[in-house]
């Protein structure tokens, strides 16, 4: 009975770290957007919530509303993960943006899609700096893969990796703001033994 | 007048013909619907891991293949099924992205599609047909009335099994 309650206590200990790091990292990814785009793009502040898998998907917009995915590896001091969500409508008008080209109909064409890879390497890349400035450990990015499906679909894969400490996951969510409102998400998944990493860097001990 | 009940993510449940049953958005997630062809019950499990076994925190029973599928049997015996009549199908599986950098998740949706089909074998009920693998996501809904097991896909036709 012990070790349950000890787990549970890091487990919400490491929510609670997470939640900070993402605050962190959106408020840099926002920076980075308007950059690239060469326009302002106001950012609200990131609500960071902890989901039941039940309820994830229609809390983001319904289950089977499709979104981009972009999903990227974690190497370095820390590996793990780090997934980026964006409604296809938001996608569609970012990469219409940066392309300076009205946005095609329907699907992406392939040109878009390695174009959204592109703003999801950028927009990911800048939160990882940030925490790996914060944390002074190394986090380096691998080539961004990304795929456009279901919500639940594209979430199942962060929700499996949540899944192996609990039943929640940790969203933070960032609503960008420049002609139109681009809800986006970032889900960020460091390794257990990472965690205790990024405790320690940040000062903190288990 | 029949229903659609909606399950969730690491959940189950289970339903009387005419009734349907459905989860959306399977991804590397694991649809497994079990029914008793006689007495028309049936259900649906939606399994995120294949082994509750290799995990610490594994309370969850719907969450895991071999739990789950247990547990979705009793609950169908419960609602008058017969388990030596019971026969499965199951859909998802996917790989969603090309690379998945640690090593216990590596192909995490294929382990779930063996996991399912080593539990179903151990129970002794037969799969009737699956829809698993690949890189996208299936909506499913099962009629246990029927036993006609409809998967949907984004930009795909709809299929059933």
């Amino acid at each position: 009975m012990a070790e349950k309650i000890s787990f549970q206590k890091v487990t919400a200990e490491y929510y609670d770290v997470l939640k900070e790091l993402g605050n962190i990292g959106a408020g840099n990814a926002t920076t980075a957007l308007a950059q690239m785009l060469q326009c302002k793009v106001d950012m609200q502040v990131p609500q960071v919530r902890l989901l039941n898998f039940s309820e994830v998907g229609e809390v983001m917009g319904g289950e089977e509303q499709i979104v981009v995915g972009i999903y990227l590896a974690v190497e370095g001091d820390i590996t793990g993960s780090i997934m980026f969500i964006l409604e296809q409508n938001a996608g569609k008008a970012l990469v219409s943006k940066l392309m300076g080209m009205p946005a095609s109909e329907g699907e992406f064409n392939e040109m878009e899609i390695s174009a959204m890879k592109e703003i999801g390497n950028i927009i990911t890349g800048a939160y990882l700096n940030s925490l790996s400035q914060l944390t002074n450990l190394k986090m380096l990015p691998s080539v961004p893969d990304l795929n456009i499906d279901m919500l639940n679909a594209i979430l199942s894969v962060p929700a499996i990796e949540f899944g192996i400490m609990g039943d929640q996951i940790l969203l933070i969510q960032t609503r960008f703001t420049d002609d139109v409102d681009l809800n986006g998400y970032f889900i960020l998944l460091p390794d257990l033994e990472s965690y205790t990493k990024i405790l320690s860097a940040l000062g903190l001990s288990i | 007048m029949s229903n659609i009940i909606k399950v969730g993510m690491a959940d189950l449940n289970v339903c009387k013909s005419p009734d349907g049953i459905t989860t959306l958005g399977l991804g590397s997630c694991v649809g497994i619907a079990i029914r008793d062809p006689v007495a028309k019950v049936g259900g649906l499990a939606h399994v995120m891991l294949p082994d509750s076994t290799q995990i610490e925190n594994n309370s969850n029973k719907f969450k895991f293949a071999d739990t789950g599928i247990e547990e979705l049997v009793k609950k169908i015996v419960a609602l008058g099924g017969n388990k030596s009549r019971f026969e499965a199908k199951i859909a998802g599986g996917a790989q969603m992205f090309s690379f998945q950098n640690k090593s216990d998740m590596v192909r995490v949706g294929e382990r779930n599609v063996e996991a399912s089909k080593k539990k179903l074998k151990e129970l002794g009920i037969p799969l009737k047909a699956q829809d698993t693998g690949l890189n996208y996501g299936r909506t499913v809904i099962f009629y246990p009335e029927t036993g006609a097991f409809v998967i949907r896909s984004a930009g795909k036709p709809e299929k059933t099994i």
